[in-house]
């Protein structure tokens, strides 16, 4: 199954490569991954979108805490979230083709940020099937160039991640645990929240 | 304060009492404070992966963090294999490597390499000391992460200009890290339905690893044991967790563990283990693994627990902590232990009766097994031995009874040949009037046969127990089994004379042919004090280590030595 897990980490050099070697050192999916620096320069966040069954997924959580340079780290499928991805796509808009594409633009709610007389460059955000779903609508032989930024995620609701936040008293999982005591995890607890 | 005097005065306020190294270019400022004191001693080694496996010796032995200094370039490359082997066993260890001056770095400059980069996947965490302000906080944290939680190497990489520089000097007393903050007790409702299970355990069985000895828990885990009566084995990195002498071992377990423990194992209802990671070396067949069993797993790092068994009861925290507990719970519940009359107790005495380790004792060829059981008996059971890999080690294990804890000092995890010399050097440093005997065989000996020289230049009479059958003996065991015995390059053919090289190097060396000269041998070794004593011996060429369970094969289905009765593999759910 595909999660969506956001990551706080220390702001330093190498950091990145410690959780990008974790991944390839453990042979675990990577499907994206972005990371920028929050509003408090000394920490990154980190969205990081993987796959795989509960107990891998649980593996993965598990050997991100145990990452020195992980401060806080949150499974966003663990509750209901949000996600969405910028796209840029450089499309060959010429003749009656022109028309066409900007209907679709318009369907999926996306925005000609660049024109040019045979181009269009096109911005779209959504989440990541929406963006696929245009690139299938779109015809393939018209694509001259497709960017994705990758997932960026955040919870529904009263539920944050950020360095103040309180974490869950640190339990490790159980059976239990795979038939949906999520709690377990070591993830965040939206209780301490309210 | 210079960069290179903060370092040294940083490791004295550590309370650092060795160093393990070897200068180069990038270290020499450090190398020049190093000479105006002696507070913190300096040990030259021959070779930088000596310098890791005898600061991994001495920390295995003592407790204390190893430390190391090296220069960049080759002299940090060549401490990864130590620094992984360190990281596989847990091992807490402080390694200083050199670098090249910042304005240099990622310039291809002379004796650089990206020792971060290099080192990240086999340290728990690494630093790059970007600024002279950094370098006393940075060696801190280094320390205080090496030995809390589930201790590790850190890798703490020092640009040159960096000891050049100056600032004022100011070593915290104490750390706090917002991202790293290890588990120490364990949750009380998790102890108590370990409790629980222990309560109604009708055929209940104990593994406990290295854990145990790295948390100095062996006390707490010997009174667990007395105030259950349950049966315990060890694993290969636990031995000496608990007395081996004592009546409820059953031996270690595993690949090469006892008959008993490996089919107490297979039959237990509640199994409880301790400090202990569920590798593959121990589990054999995952799928065949403790069929009958719920499974209590405490260790100190959550990623250890389900990770590939899936168990019952986690439970994270410390070992000694956490023994503290449920030891407090089974005094104030006034548990009856288990005595030997109960049915499961007399099964395993059943099986201890096949006596799994039984080998010909009549022939004058001199046999592995009984050089260890004749070097238990000289030392007394009282020595600290270390070894190297291969067939020597799991003898080692199986036949030198382990009554203490940090006795047994050899590379588990990553299995290093080459580990047991300078290993031995470090716990001889640690213990300077223990007898430290170092067991190996002649192919992982000269691994790291240049550090003979270190011993004699810090007079470390270390006794080197070379069980030399001119083979590599785990590789041919395998060959001879799995590979119709075409024995591959597992000859050691243009062996040097073992007996000259020591003499060569300043020591004593001894050959030893028949099995009736083994004890005079050993003695005669001990009596002297003050010198390294390499002792050959001259073993039986083709002996295997029995008993063993092949690969994709479970705990019931052993193989002992040829000429015991192979008891019949049985699966059926004991009553």
């Amino acid at each position: 199954m595909r999660h969506i897990l956001s990551i706080l980490l220390e702001n330093h050099a190498g950091a990145l490569s410690r959780v990008a070697g974790l991944f390839s050192a453990r042979a675990f999916n990577i499907e994206s991954l972005t990371v920028a620096p929050t509003e408090d320069p000394t920490v990154s966040r980190m969205t990081l979108v993987t796959s795989g069954s509960d107990e891998i997924v649980e593996q993965i959580v598990k050997q991100l805490n145990k990452l020195i340079d992980v401060i806080k780290l949150i499974d966003l499928n663990d509750g209901p979230h949000i996600e969405r991805e910028l796209m840029l796509v450089k499309v060959l808009a010429r003749d009656g083709g022109r028309e066409e594409i900007k209907r679709l633009v318009d369907i999926f709610r996306g925005r000609i940020i660049d024109v040019t007389d045979t181009t269009y460059v096109v911005e779209l955000t959504g989440a990541s099937h929406k963006l696929d779903a245009f690139i299938e609508a779109v015809n393939g032989e018209l694509i001259m160039e497709v960017v994705r930024t990758g997932v960026s995620g955040i919870a529904r609701g009263t539920r944050a991640l950020n360095v103040g936040t309180p974490t869950a008293a640190p339990r490790s999982p159980t059976k239990a645990a795979k038939s949906g005591d999520r709690a377990a995890r070591g993830t965040v607890n939206p209780a301490h929240l309210l | 304060m210079r960069g290179a005097e903060i370092f040294v005065q940083a490791l004295k306020d550590e309370g650092v009492e060795y160093i393990f190294g070897y200068p180069g270019g990038a270290v020499l400022h450090i190398y020049d404070e190093l000479f105006k004191q002696d507070a913190v001693k300096h040990i030259l080694v021959r070779h930088e992966q000596g310098a890791t496996h005898a600061a991994d010796g001495y920390s295995r032995a003592t407790g204390k963090p190893g430390v190391v200094l090296v220069t960049s370039g080759p002299g940090a490359t060549n401490c990864v294999t130590g620094i992984a082997t360190a990281y596989m066993d847990s091992i807490p260890m402080v390694v200083f490597t050199g670098q090249v001056p910042t304005h240099l770095i990622g310039n291809d400059a002379f004796q650089e390499v990206d020792a971060i980069g290099i080192t990240r996947p086999c340290v728990k965490h690494n630093f790059l000391v970007e600024k002279v302000e950094d370098l006393a906080p940075t060696i801190k944290k280094a320390f205080y992460i090496a030995a809390s939680g589930r201790p590790g190497p850190v890798v703490v990489d020092i640009p040159k200009d960096v000891t050049a520089d100056s600032c004022d000097y100011y070593y915290p007393k104490s750390i706090e890290m917002r991202s790293y903050k290890p588990t120490g007790r364990g949750h009380p409702g998790q102890i108590r339905k370990a409790i629980q299970l222990i309560f109604e355990a009708k055929k209940p069985m104990v593994y406990t690893g290295g854990g145990i000895v790295l948390d100095d828990a062996a006390e707490e885990l010997t009174e667990f044991g007395h105030l259950t009566g349950f049966p315990i084995t060890n694993t290969l990195m636990g031995l000496g967790g608990y007395p081996a002498t004592d009546p409820q071992f059953v031996g270690m377990l595993g690949m090469h563990g006892t008959y008993e423990a490996n089919m107490a194992m297979h039959h237990c209802d509640v199994l409880i283990a301790i400090g202990a990671r569920f590798d593959d070396r121990v589990t054999g067949n995952l799928e065949k693994f403790c069929p009958y069993a719920k499974i209590v797993h405490v260790d100190v790092d959550p990623s250890s627990i389900s990770k590939n068994v899936p168990v019952d009861v986690p439970i994270v925290g410390s070992a000694r902590e956490v023994l503290r507990e449920m030891n407090q719970l089974l005094r104030e519940a006034e548990f009856k232990a288990l005595d030997k009359s109960r049915p499961w107790w007399r099964q395993i005495t059943e099986w201890s009766a096949l006596d799994c380790l039984r080998y010909d004792r009549t022939t004058d060829v001199i046999k592995p097994q009984y050089v260890i059981e004749e070097l238990y008996a000289v030392t007394g059971g009282d020595a600290y031995i270390t070894s190297d890999v291969g067939q020597h080690q799991m003898w080692a294990a199986q036949y030198y009874k382990f009554d203490k804890p940090r006795r047994w000092i050899n590379s588990g995890g990553l299995g290093t040949m080459g580990f047991g010399l300078p290993a031995a050097l470090g716990v001889q440093l640690g213990f300077p009037d223990s007898i430290v005997c170092c067991v190996t065989g002649e192919a992982s000996l000269v691994m790291c046969i240049q550090e003979l020289s270190t011993a004699l230049q810090y007079n470390l009479p270390v006794k080197i127990i070379n069980l030399n059958n001119r083979y590599m003996g785990m590789v041919r065991q395998w060959q001879e089994f799995f590979y119709d015995r075409r024995y591959s390059h597992s000859y050691m053919d243009a062996l040097p004379d073992f007996v000259k090289l020591a003499e060569a190097f300043g020591h004593v060396g001894l050959r030893i042919e028949h099995a009736r000269d083994v004890r005079t041998a050993l003695k005669e070794a001990m009596g002297m004090k003050d010198r390294l004593v390499m002792m050959d011996f001259l073993t039986d060429q083709t002996e295997n280590v029995y008993p063993m369970i092949a690969s994709g094969k479970g705990h019931h289905e052993m193989h002992l030595a040829p000429g015991n009765p192979q008891p019949q593999p049985s699966d059926r759910e004991l009553a």
